[in-house]
Order: C-alpha cells, then sequence, then structure tokens
C-alpha cells in the first residue's frame, strides 16, 4: 500500500536531512580548531566550518519557514533532540585522526556536490537559489578533498595505510545518502528536491577516479547502515548535540 | 602586543653603516628584506614577529574552546571567521619572520622546546560564554592598541603584515564588545557572566602591555630603529582610558578599586597588575600554559604523517615529471 506523502511535511523533512548535515558536518569540523596538522589546514577546516554553518542557516532557515510554526533556524538547531535530527550518519562519526576526518569529507563532498548541482534544478525557486549559492563552497570543499585523498593515499606508506584504514571505517556509511525513501520519491516527483539515488552514477564514478589515483581500494560487499535521514542515530550524535546545545537548554530565556 | 618583553640584540657594526641606517629610519624609509641591515636589528625582529606569530597560533586555542558551545548559528559562525582570521595572521607574520632568514619550522620547534615565548594572556582560560566577548573587547583592543602604531614600523613586511591584521582585528573588537553588550544587557546570569569575565580578563590585559620600560635600554634601541613605537606605560594608559567608559556604558564595574579620573593628567590612575603573577605565566606557571604547549605539540606530533605524506607525494609526482621528458 502506498502512504500518501503530505508535500509540505515531506519538504520539511527534506530541508531538515540538507540543514542537519551541513549543520553536524560543520560543527565536527570545527571541532579541528587550533589542532590542524598545518596552518594551511587550520584555515581550510575553518573555512569549510564557516560554508557549512553558512548553508545550514539558510536550509533549517528555510525548513522553519516552511513548517510555519514560529521555529528558525536557531531553533531548529539548538532545540530538537537527536530523534529529531536527519543528518546522515556518515557525517556524525567522530573526527579520528586527520585521515578519518578528510576521508569523511571527501566521501560527502562527492555526494554534496552532485545533489546541489541537482537541487539548482528544483521548481522551488528558494532550493534552487540555496543549491547555487552553497554550490559555488562546495565546488572547492571538493576540489580540496579529493587533492588531499590523491595527495595522502599515494603518499608514504604510512599515509596510504591510515587513508585506507578510514576508507574501510567509513564506507560502510555511504549507503544511506544514495538510497531514497518515500519522502525523497515523492519530493522527486513533484520536481522539489532530488531523489539520492540519482545522485548514486556520478558519486561513483567520481569516487572511483579518485580513489583510484589515489591508490585505494573500496571494501567490497560491505554492509550499509542507514536510519540517519530518518533520525536513528548512532550514540556519537547525542554528545555532540549536548555540547552544541548546551547554552541554549541552560538558559532558555536568554538571547545571545 | 602580542609580542612582550623582547630583548633587543645588541650590535656591533661599522658605525658608518650604523649611521645611515638610522639615518633611513628616521627619515620614515621602510627598510626591505634584501637590504643591509644590523644583525641585531634582524635578530629583534626575528624574535618580535615570531612571537607575535606564535600568538595568534596559540591564540586560537582558548577561543576555539568556545566554538563548540557558541549559543547560536551566527555566533558560531562569527566565532569561526575570527579563529580563522588569525590563523591567517599567523601566517602573515611567519611570511614576514622568512623574509629575516628563519623558516616557519624553526620557528614552530622554538615555540615548542619553550625557547620562544607567546603573549601570557592566552595562558588564561575561557570559562564562559562572556569570556568570548571579553577576549574580543579587551585583549584583541589592547593588541590593537600596540599594532595600529607598529603599522608605521620601520621593516616593511611587517609594516605591510599590520596594516592587514588591524584592518581585522577591529572588527574583532567590535565583535567582541557586541557580544560584551548582548550580555551585560540580558538576563542576571548572563550579566553575571559578563562581570565574571571582565573580573579575571582586566589585570591579564594589562599585563599584555608588559612591565613598565621608560628606563629600559633595550626598548630605548627599539624604539629608534621603530621596530617599538611607544612605551609599554604609554600604551597601557591609553588602554583604560579607552575602556573605562566602555565598561561604564556595559554597566560593569572594572575590579580596581583605586581606578579614578586624574584631571591633572587628564587620564585615570588605576592599579598596576600583579607582576609577580605575570612573571609566573612567563616562566610556564600561568593557569593553562601546560594545556597550551601539550595542545600545539600534539597538533605537531599527530600532524608529522600528514606533512610526510604530502611530501613524499610531491616528489614522486616531480620525479614522473622528470622521468616523462
Amino acid at each position: 500500500m502506498d502512504t500518501v506523502v503530505d508535500l509540505d511535511t515531506a519538504l520539511f523533512e527534506g530541508l531538515c536531512r540538507m540543514g542537519d548535515s551541513t549543520l553536524v558536518l560543520g560543527h565536527r569540523v570545527s571541532e579541528w580548531c587550533g589542532h590542524a596538522p598545518v596552518l594551511e589546514e587550520d584555515i581550510a577546516l575553518a573555512n569549510m566550518a564557516l560554508d557549512l554553518i553558512g548553508q545550514t542557516q539558510l536550509w533549517l532557515g528555510l525548513a522553519g519557514e516552511v513548517e510555519g510554526k514560529g521555529r528558525d533556524a536557531d531553533a531548529l538547531a539548538f532545540r530538537r533532540d537527536v530523534w529529531e535530527f536527519r543528518n546522515l550518519l556518515l557525517v556524525e562519526r567522530p573526527n579520528g585522526d586527520f585521515g578519518q576526518t578528510l576521508m569523511r569529507q571527501f566521501l560527502f563532498d562527492a555526494w554534496h556536490q552532485p545533489m546541489l548541482k541537482a537541487l539548482e534544478g528544483s521548481n522551488d525557486a528558494r532550493i534552487a537559489e540555496i543549491a547555487a549559492k552553497a554550490g559555488r563552497e562546495v565546488a572547492y570543499h571538493l576540489e580540496r578533498s579529493a587533492d588531499l585523498v590523491i595527495r595522502l593515499g599515494d603518499g608514504t606508506e604510512e599515509s596510504h595505510k591510515r587513508m585506507q584504514t578510514a576508507l574501510d571505517n567509513l564506507w560502510p556509511y555511504t549507503g544511506e545518502m544514495l538510497t531514497s525513501d518515500e519522502t525523497d520519491r515523492a519530493l522527486a516527483e513533484a520536481g522539489i528536491m532530488a531523489a539520492p539515488d540519482s545522485i548514486r552514477p556520478a558519486w561513483e564514478s567520481l569516487v572511483g577516479e579518485v580513489l583510484g589515483e589515489a591508490t585505494l581500494t573500496a571494501p567490497e560487499g560491505a554492509y550499509m547502515h542507514k536510519g540517519g535521514n530518518q533520525g536513528t542515530h548512532s550514540e556519537h550524535l547525542g554528545h555532540m548535540l549536548a555540547t552544541m546545545q548546551w547554552l541554549q537548554r541552560a538558559y532558555p530565556d536568554a538571547t545571545w | 602586543m602580542y609580542a612582550q618583553m623582547v630583548k633587543s640584540e645588541a650590535t656591533n657594526e661599522d658605525p658608518a653603516k650604523l649611521a645611515a641606517f638610522q639615518a633611513r629610519i628616521d627619515a620614515g624609509e621602510k627598510i626591505e628584506p634584501k637590504e643591509w641591515m644590523p644583525e641585531g636589528y634582524r635578530k629583534t625582529l626575528i624574535r618580535q614577529i615570531g612571537q607575535h606569530a606564535h600568538s595568534e597560533i596559540v591564540g586560537q586555542l582558548p577561543e576555539g574552546n568556545w566554538i563548540t558551545r557558541a549559543p547560536t548559528l551566527e555566533r558560531k559562525a562569527i566565532l569561526l571567521a575570527k579563529v580563522q582570521d588569525e590563523a591567517g595572521h599567523g601566517l602573515y607574520l611567519y611570511c614576514a619572520a622568512e623574509t629575516l632568514g628563519v623558516s616557519r619550522d624553526e620557528l614552530t620547534e622554538a615555540l615548542l622546546s619553550g625557547k620562544m615565548k607567546y603573549s601570557s594572556i592566552f595562558n588564561y582560560p575561557t570559562l564562559n560564554w562572556a569570556d568570548i566577548g571579553a577576549v574580543g573587547w579587551l585583549v584583541d583592543g589592547a593588541a590593537i592598541m600596540n599594532q595600529v602604531p607598529l603599522q608605521r614600523t620601520s621593516f616593511g613586511p611587517y609594516s605591510r603584515a599590520m596594516i592587514r591584521i588591524c584592518k581585522e582585528e577591529s572588527f574583532h573588537q567590535r565583535q567582541g564588545y557586541d557580544i560584551m553588550m548582548k550580555m551585560a544587557k540580558g538576563t542576571p546570569e548572563q550579566k553575571a557572566m559578563a562581570q565574571d569575565a571582565l573580573n579575571r580578563f582586566w589585570y591579564p590585559s594589562l599585563m599584555m602591555f608588559g612591565p613598565s620600560d621608560k628606563d629600559s635600554v633595550h626598548s630605548a634601541q627599539s624604539m629608534a630603529w621603530k621596530i617599538k613605537i611607544n612605551t609599554n606605560d604609554e600604551l597601557r594608559q591609553k588602554f583604560v582610558d579607552q575602556t573605562v567608559p566602555q565598561a561604564e556604558y556595559l554597566g560593569l564595574t572594572i575590579p580596581d578599586p583605586d581606578l579614578r579620573w586624574n584631571e591633572e593628567k587628564g587620564g585615570y590612575d588605576f592599579s598596576e597588575p600583579d607582576w609577580s603573577e605575570f612573571f609566573e605565566v612567563i616562566k610556564g606557571n600561568g593557569p593553562c600554559n601546560a594545556e597550551r604547549m601539550e595542545a600545539r605539540q600534539k597538533a605537531w606530533d599527530d600532524g608529522a604523517w600528514f606533512r610526510e605524506g604530502l611530501m613524499a607525494h610531491a616528489r614522486k609526482r616531480s620525479a614522473a615529471k622528470v622521468a616523462a621528458e
């Protein structure tokens, strides 16, 4: 039996999926601040985190508007609990070593860039506009992360080993972002957002090319975790939110 | 004055050359990297610019401490942008130092071994959100006091770096004051956080200018070379005179019972910070010295494989290019 999906509800959901992924990844990247392996990386990481937080403001701002219950981007970011978050499991993975952080970024960027490109064609002008703006930023993110994955994969024995380990660890979290559920399908049919499975060919070809050049091998037949974009998360997200939301929760009457 | 107590180096060179060099400085000319300069001038500048660069880098840590807890998306973005600017300042300054013949890696190793210092202020903790406001308002405010005159410093690359840095620093200071306004005009708890931040950062901010140097021979040499433009006491006085009315506007109390306006001198009288505390912090005994150095050391050690990986890849690429030719 087909469930009837209410388009407004689906749109709110779809926007939270975009905005929560950028929020959670932006937060993870910002945890590196001042601790990167070289100064240029400190600057690049802060820059990426800044882009991702800026995109969050746009996606969640629009989500609040669509929902129409008076919640703004901050209310959505700081006052929802774990099960209400719709981010991909990949982006909530802890930073690990720099190789892990970088591989997570690349696997996400390789999805993010074609996804934004597809969203530029949305028949909702607000979505197309956000996607165009974010797309210009993400083109740089992808260029940088792909380049570093190649250089470190094909660097020293140690850097190769670290990048391969990162890939093995993160690979099982990549299936979710290329699989559509009924919310995705309803939004895609209405021409509002792109279905994740439509991104698969672009993602696979890009990732395949970069991993090849990096002399890295994707695990075959790995089990794929899922559930993040429906609100079932790993234990890690709760700890992140405890840190991120603490001030807002502790002093609910304050403005900042 | 991210550079404190920079000892200037004695110079033993041809008096005629020294006099000609001094004449250029007195005429307001800029000294450029490839031109002749006294060894003492070069060494003092390396020490001063290096210390300033290290301060920018270590200075990321107390503010970075609050990036993951910033209370709104906008505050998080502003703080990220600010910390990113600081890393950028570090980069310009290391580049300015490199023009004097010292590499960034050498300077980093000198920081990690404790041979070079960074500003004492970054050894104090950031304990509540208003501290992020206080750091912008007071710490960046104090830094600007020193850096604005340094835009006219005699060494070209340092002067040009300062011009860029000052633009960004004054923006940071305004952002810091903006946080303080929100906090001071907010709920009773927010106001208490703001007062607590001021109480803890006031004296360490005054220490940023360094102890009185009006009778110091080293300072006199640095001032003659226009590496240093004002005495520490002049800058401290200027800072207090600027900051007291701002605190009054916020409705906060400067933690100094002896603070009062002195009509005759046209400035405030104020209490000296506890200089024994300052010297302990410089020696490594401040509240966060160990954590700050540990964080920098860990970033450096953990990053070794990354840096080596990139170098190895670059070597492979250039070997492949040579083979193809």
